[in-house]
């Protein structure tokens, strides 16, 4: 643990819209209307799944996303209600199991 | 075709009822997510032996096929829209559910399953193993792509994940060929009745909840020794080319003005060839019959309505050329990508684009290559306005009224003239029509609600030849028999119109026939726009395709063919003002008179309700557009700009 006076809030999670080109982090939540959530776990959004940042669009909007063996193209709207694991926190368990091709 | 082993040729109805045994066919459902591979794996089963149908109301595109199993045995194929699950929320799911509980009217329950599966992403892809087994229908497994698996580096051991799944598994690859014949001895032994179903040894999960049928479809591939491909190497170096943000627009620039030239210029000789062809065809046909009804039946109404359709073969055949190649190759995706940002400014998206692009040729092309749109209201969207980009067909029209009534002159200096400007208006009046259009239609009836915008990108790959060949055959046939029929009725029902009733053993003039007395009689409705009833006749006989108002305006001036086009503009002259002139290019730019647009229209929404919809507003904006620019121009030309507003 440590005490930092740089962000006196609690800085609010990142998502996958904060990942950078090349960049890796691991799925916590899907902030979406459950049907929607369903809809991008059947595409590999998955909590405890590492998803990385690929190539985007001209403009940077829609990003494309490497997740599950495939590569999923997200609008930046969308992407941003995927939330990050925190890094720093202690690993959690891989609840969803072990992606195959991760 | 030649690695489809025993798939003789004989072409036999669909229908599971006519069977000549008189038994019903044995039925046999393929299912997979989309981009597995399942069309690829259908038309190699089936070749030709295929008919596209809608499912009963809805718009979910239904293709049936024969697979030849023994000498004198056939199998019903039913390829099944690509799904991620079995949860009923969309259409293409609700059908592929309802298809495999049975309760699909009109489709028999299947006695067996084929299920592909992309096994270079076998974790992702088993997750519909878990419904789909649950079904208890004799299953089939099949890992496609083996080739793509092998080139990189994954292996699965395909007795081990069988035993797994309870399943006979077979691993193939449907686009070279390899392991097909072993699911043809699948169908060969469900069609005999040979096959048993077996209970998995992995205990299926709880299906509703994504995660543990993911971490379930993890367990079976790990049980079953399977190693994941490395990357796809190619496909990113592509896409770091492609998606390359300076040169990935450029390459996408190219790729449309390609598309473009390629149906509006580079089918024009071929249709032009194609329409002459049919003239001589008709006229040397027409030689060898006596004149009279008969005659004047078949050539002027059946023949040169039928060929009115043929001639837009040559666009619509290039069209799928190109957009087979787009999508087979997996460059579709991409360019979707690159236009997501600009269509979604008018409330659509990416996969909009090349079918608006191609409607700049001809709509009826554009909206059957709107089936690349998933999404079913962005789809529906999409074909609502396509017909206001201005197609081909309206360009004939365009130079006619503008040749006659404005006068060239510079507007920016020696870059434009003033009738050039006034084409060119009328494009972006078209195009602004369909923003929007668009615009309204997406914040109101078709809302795409929640489900936002999700593309899977697909590795590239060749596109192959039987697949290019299959899709034109397809898409050709579809276009000839739908239009075809419509128009063929059309064409008939105009004929009878203009030469009904019979004077004396001769036809009518085409002022006193039932054609000029509806134009007499639709005359109050259009004056308002500044159109008599010659016009009116026009208007009317136009409603099969555009172009067809000048040949009409021809016959009712006394001249021969569109020839006379000099005349034909100033006999237009004293027939129009200058105001009922810009009406008469505002309503043609704004009106749905084509019937093949209407008929394509109603296949693929699948009922009369969109093309009603469609026709009605178009024709209102149409009305209430050329009633506006009637009114202005002729404001203007009493008085100052002024003075039309205030009588507006």
């Amino acid at each position: 643990m440590q005490l930092s006076f740089r962000k006196p809030v609690a800085r609010l999670s990142r998502s996958l819209e904060d990942l950078h080109p090349g960049e890796e982090g691991v799925l916590d939540r899907l902030d979406l209307p459950k049907d929607v959530a369903r809809r991008l776990m059947e595409l590999g959004f998955l909590p405890g799944h590492r998803i990385s940042r690929a190539m985007a669009a001209p403009g940077g909007d829609p990003r494309v996303f490497r997740v599950d063996g495939s590569e999923i193209a997200l609008r930046r709207e969308t992407a941003a209600r995927l939330r990050l694991r925190d890094q720093s926190a202690p690993a959690a368990a891989d609840t969803a199991g072990v992606s195959l091709s991760a | 075709m030649s690695e489809c082993h025993g798939s003789p040729a004989g072409v036999a109805s669909l229908d599971p009822r006519d069977d000549a045994s008189g038994v019903r066919p044995h039925v046999i459902a393929i299912v997979g997510p989309p981009n597995s591979g399942k069309s690829t794996l259908f038309n190699r089963l089936t070749g030709l032996r295929q008919k596209v149908a809608n499912f009963p109301g809805v718009t979910v595109e239904q293709h049936t096929g024969r697979a030849r199993v023994e000498a004198d045995r056939e199998v019903m194929l039913v390829d099944l829209p690509g799904v991620y699950s079995l949860e009923a929320r969309s259409e293409d799911e609700r059908v592929t559910r309802d298809v495999l509980y049975g309760e699909m009217p009109g489709v028999p329950r299947p006695d067996a399953v084929l299920l592909i599966l992309d096994c270079t992403n076998l974790g992702r892809h088993l997750i519909l193993a878990a419904p789909i087994l649950s079904l208890r229908l004799p299953t089939l497994v099949i890992l496609n792509m083996a080739d793509d698996l092998a080139a990189r580096g994954g292996k699965v051991d395909v007795p081990l994940l069988a035993a797994q799944l309870g399943a006979p598994v077979a691993l193939i690859s449907a686009f070279t060929g390899e392991g097909v014949d072993r699911v043809f001895q699948y169908i060969q032994g469900t069609a005999a009745g040979r096959i048993k179903v077996k209970a998995p040894l992995m205990e299926l999960p709880v299906l509703q909840d994504i995660p543990k049928c993911r971490t379930w479809a993890a367990r079976v591939g790990e049980k079953a020794h399977y190693h994941a491909p490395a990357p796809p190497v190619w496909t990113r170096r592509l896409d770091s080319v492609f998606l390359h943000p300076l040169f990935g627009p450029l390459i996408f620039l190219v790729v449309v003005v390609a598309v473009f030239q390629t149906i509006f210029s580079g089918a024009r000789p071929i249709m032009d060839g194609l329409q002459i062809a049919i003239q001589s065809a008709g006229a040397w046909f027409g030689s060898l019959l006596p004149t009279g009804l008969v005659k004047s039946l078949l050539i002027d109404g059946v023949w040169s309505g039928v060929g009115s359709v043929v001639v837009f073969l040559p666009q619509i055949l290039l069209l799928f050329l190109f957009i087979g190649i787009l999508e087979d190759s997996g460059y579709l995706a991409r360019a979707a990508l690159i236009a997501d940002r600009t269509m979604r400014r008018f409330g659509l998206q990416g996969k909009s684009f090349i079918p608006l692009l191609s409607a700049y040729a001809c709509a009826v092309p554009a909206i059957m290559a709107t089936r690349t749109i998933e999404n079913k209201r962005d789809r529906i969207a999409t074909i609502m306005i396509a017909p206001f980009m201005t197609c081909s067909a309206r360009l004939p029209v365009y130079t006619l009224i503008i040749a006659a009534f404005i006068r060239e002159r510079p507007v920016l200096g020696p870059f434009l003239g003033s009738q050039s400007a006034a084409l060119l208006s009328l494009y972006v009046l078209g195009f602004l029509a369909a923003v929007m259009t668009a615009r309204v239609l997406k914040s109101s009836v078709l809302k795409s609600g929640q489900e936002p915008f999700m593309l899977e990108m697909p590795p590239y790959r060749w596109p192959t030849l039987t697949s290019l060949g299959l899709r034109l055959v397809d898409r050709s046939l579809i276009f000839l028999k739908r239009a075809g029929t419509v128009i063929l009725v059309v064409a008939v029902v105009l004929w009878c119109l203009a030469n009904v009733p019979y004077h004396n053993g001769h036809p009518p003039k085409i002022e006193d026939s039932v054609a000029g007395m509806i134009g007499h009689g639709i005359e109050p409705l259009i004056a308002p726009l500044g159109f008599n009833w010659k016009i009116g006749i026009g208007l009317i006989s136009s409603l099969a395709a555009r172009e067809v108002i000048i040949g009409t305006l021809g016959t009712i001036y006394g001249m021969e063919g569109t020839s006379q086009s000099v005349g034909l503009q100033q006999a237009l002259h004293s027939e129009l003002s200058l105001g009922g002139a810009v009406a008469l290019l505002v309503f043609f730019a704004f009106a749905m008179q084509c019937m093949s647009t209407m008929a394509v229209v109603r296949r693929e929404t699948g009922g009369l309700k969109w093309p009603i919809i469609q026709f009605s507003y178009m024709t209102a904006l149409a009305w209430g557009g050329g009633f506006l620019a009637y009114h202005i121009i002729r404001a203007m030309s009493a008085g100052s700009f002024l003075q039309a507003l205030f009588r507006l």
